[in-house]
C-alpha cells in the first residue's frame, strides 16, 4: 500500500500511527536536502495531529494522533507542503569541528582498519580528519549524527560482532559513513579515536551538538590535548 | 514535601510517566510506561492527571516507605504487595499511614506493576517529561533504576482519601493479551508469501535478552528477505524488525529512533501496552488485522478509557 506522490515523494503506512515519506531509495545529498526541507517546513507550520518525525537518509517517518488523523488524511495534508519543497532555503550550514584523538585506547580499530586497506594508521587519521562531513540525520541514541562523506578509501564493513559498549565520545566507521557515540551504548561500528567533547548534555541549550545538515571536520589532538578539553 | 524512601529497590524499577514525544529529529525516543493503560488507570486511582509520573516496577518489586503517608495505587500485575503485611490488592485506591511500608514481591502474572502515588512523583523533567531514559541515563531519578536508600519526592497532593477502584468489566476488556494484533510493515513486500505465512503460523518465545528498547523474540526463522537493500528509516513503535538469522525483534518504548532492519510488521497500538506485561519465557502469536480494524480497536480502546463510570467510588 504505497502512493506516489506526483515527483518527489511516496508515502507508505508504517504503523497505524505513522506514515513514511520516502524521497527514493538512495542515501544522496538530494534526497538529503528533501528531508531537511520537509522537516524545517513541518517544524516552522505544523500540522494539526502531527507527534513527532523521525528524519533518515531519504526518508521522513511521521508520527501522528490516530484519534485526529488517517494515513490519507494526513497525505492530503502533507502534498500542499511537497509541492513547495523545491522553494524552501536552505540556510547555509553550520561548521562544526570536532577534536579528536586517534588510535591506541581511544581508537582501538585504528591500526585493523589501516592494514585492511594497506594504510599506515597516520594515513588512516588524515584521510578521516581531511573529509568534510554532512549530518545526514540524528537517530540510534539521542545526538548519534549519522555523517556522510567518508573518504573511499576507508569504507570498510561493520564489526562481525558488536562491542556492548562503546566508551561515550567513540569515533567510528561503519560502511561509507562515520558518527560519535554520545552515550555508553552497544556498537558494531568501527573506532578509531575518541573526542572528549559531550555530543548531548541536557543542561546546553542545543542538547545536541551536531543537528541535521551540520557539516563536520574532525581535528587530530593529542592525548594531553584530550586530557585537557576533557577536563575543561 | 511527602517522601518516599526506598527501603528495597525490586529488579528493575524506574520513574516513569507517558514519555516524551516530538524529540525523534535529536534521536530521543519517547520513552515512558511499556504500560501506559495501566499508569493512566492507575493515576485516577489516586486521582492524579493520567500523566503524572509513577514507579514501574519489573518482575520483582521493591519495598518502599511512606514517612509522612500517602494514597497509593499499585496497577498492571500482581506483585503480591502487602502495607505493613496486611495483603493489598491491585487496581484500588490505599492510604498508607505515616511510617507505613508498601512490600512487594515477585510477580504472579506479567512483567510490570505501577506504584502510583497521589500527587506524583517529582523529580527534573527531562524534555519536559519525568520518564527515565536508560540508555542515556537521562530523566527520571538521575537517569536510572532505584537503588536502596534513594529518597523521592511526591508532588502536592490535593484531596483527601476516598476508596477508588476499577470497574471489574474494565479490567476484562482491557486485560493484556498473548495474540498481539499487528498491521502490516513497511518492508512487509520485501517478504515472500511462505515467510508471512510462517510468521503468523507459529508461536515465539520472548527472551531473557529484553527489555524496554526491545523484545527479542526465538521460533521458527523468516528466511532473509530477498527483497531489495536497505537504508536507515525511521522505526515506529512496536515495529518488528527481521535482523540477520531471523529471529524478530519488536522495538519498544526506549527503542532506537531509526534502523537498518526490513520490518515483517508493527504492533497495532491498542495491544501495545500487552506488549509491556510479557515477561521472558512467554509464548506469544501475531495476527495479521487490517488498517481499519487497527483504527477502531484503538478508538474503542480510547473510549472506554474516558469512561467516568471506568473508576467507582
Amino acid at each position: 500500500m504505497s502512493t506516489s506522490v506526483p515527483g518527489i515523494a511516496q508515502f507508505q503506512p508504517s504503523s497505524d500511527d505513522s506514515l513514511l515519506v520516502s524521497f527514493g531509495h538512495e542515501i544522496s545529498l538530494d534526497a538529503h536536502q528533501h528531508v531537511v526541507k520537509l522537516l524545517r517546513l513541518l517544524e516552522s507550520q505544523p500540522v494539526a495531529g502531527i507527534r513527532n518525525l523521525h528524519p533518515a537518509y531519504c526518508s521522513v517517518l511521521i508520527k501522528f494522533d490516530a484519534q485526529k488523523l488517517q494515513h490519507h488524511e494526513l497525505g492530503a495534508l502533507l502534498q500542499p507542503y511537497l509541492a513547495r519543497l523545491e522553494d524552501v532555503p536552505l540556510p547555509e550550514s553550520r561548521q562544526v569541528e570536532i577534536p579528536v584523538c586517534y588510535g591506541g585506547e581511544y581508537g582501538p580499530d585504528l591500526a585493523e582498519v589501516s592494514a585492511l586497506h594497506g594504510l599506515t594508521p597516520q594515513q588512516a587519521i588524515d584521510l578521516h580528519a581531511s573529509a568534510s562531513y554532512v549530518v545526514y540525520f540524528l537517530g540510534f541514541a539521542p545526538g548519534f549524527a549519522y555523517l556522510g562523506g567518508l573518504p573511499e578509501a576507508l569504507v570498510t564493513p561493520r564489526l562481525p560482532k558488536p562491542r556492548r559498549s562503546v566508551p561515550p565520545g567513540s569515533v567510528g566507521i561503519a560502511g561509507s559513513q562515520s558518527g560519535v557515540y554520545p552515550f555508553a551504548t552497544p556498537g558494531g561500528w568501527r573506532l578509531l579515536g575518541r573526542t572528549p567533547i559531550a555530543m548531548f548534555r541536557p543542561d546546553r541549550s542545543a542538547m545536541s551538538l551536531l543537528s541535521i545538515g551540520d557539516r563536520v571536520r574532525f581535528t587530530p589532538i593529542s592525548p594531553e590535548q584530550f586530557s585537557a578539553l576533557e577536563s575543561a | 514535601m511527602k517522601k518516599i524512601q526506598v527501603q528495597a529497590p525490586g529488579l528493575f524499577t524506574t520513574v516513569q510517566d507517558l514519555g516524551r514525544e516530538g524529540f525523534g529529529p535529536m534521536g530521543v525516543s519517547p520513552s515512558g510506561a511499556a504500560d501506559p493503560i495501566s499508569l493512566r488507570l492507575g493515576n485516577r486511582l489516586v486521582r492524579n492527571a493520567e500523566d503524572a509520573a509513577a514507579l514501574e516496577m519489573t518482575l520483582l518489586g521493591g519495598a518502599f516507605l511512606f514517612p509522612e503517608g500517602a494514597v497509593v495505587a499499585l496497577t498492571g500485575s500482581d506483585f503480591g504487595a502487602s502495607l505493613d503485611g496486611v495483603p493489598v490488592g491491585p487496581w484500588a485506591s490505599v492510604e498508607a499511614r505515616p511510617g507505613q511500608t508498601l512490600r512487594l514481591g515477585p510477580t504472579r502474572s506479567g512483567a510490570r506493576c505501577y506504584l502510583c502515588v497521589q500527587g506524583g512523583i517529582s523529580v527534573k523533567p527531562f524534555l519536559g517529561s519525568a520518564s527515565t531514559h536508560i540508555l542515556s541515563g537521562l530523566g527520571g531519578l538521575d537517569g536510572r533504576p532505584l537503588r536502596k536508600g534513594d529518597v523521592l519526592n511526591m508532588g502536592p497532593a490535593n484531596s483527601s482519601f476516598r476508596k477508588r477502584t476499577l470497574a471489574p468489566q474494565a479490567l476484562q476488556s482491557l486485560s493484556p493479551r498473548k495474540v498481539l494484533r499487528v498491521t502490516p510493515g513497511p518492508q512487509t513486500d520485501w517478504f515472500p508469501e511462505s515467510s508471512r505465512r510462517l510468521f503468523y503460523s507459529v508461536a515465539y518465545r520472548v527472551t531473557e535478552e529484553s527489555n524496554r528498547m526491545g523484545l527479542r523474540l526465538e521460533g521458527a526463522p523468516i528466511p532473509e528477505n530477498s527483497g531489495g537493500h536497505m537504508i536507515s528509516e525511521g522505526v515506529s513503535l512496536g515495529a518488528i524488525q527481521i535482523p540477520h538469522g531471523g529471529q524478530p525483534i519488536i522495538l519498544f518504548v526506549e527503542q532506537q529512533t531509526t534502523g537498518g532492519y526490513p520490518k515483517i510488521a508493527n504492533v497495532i497500538s491498542a495491544d501495545l501496552s500487552s506488549v509491556g506485561q510479557l515477561r521472558p519465557r512467554d509464548e506469544i502469536r501475531f495476527e495479521p488485522v487490517g488498517w481499519e480494524t487497527a483504527r477502531s480497536l484503538f478508538q474503542k480502546q480510547e473510549r472506554l478509557l474516558a469512561l467516568p463510570e471506568l473508576i467507582l467510588e
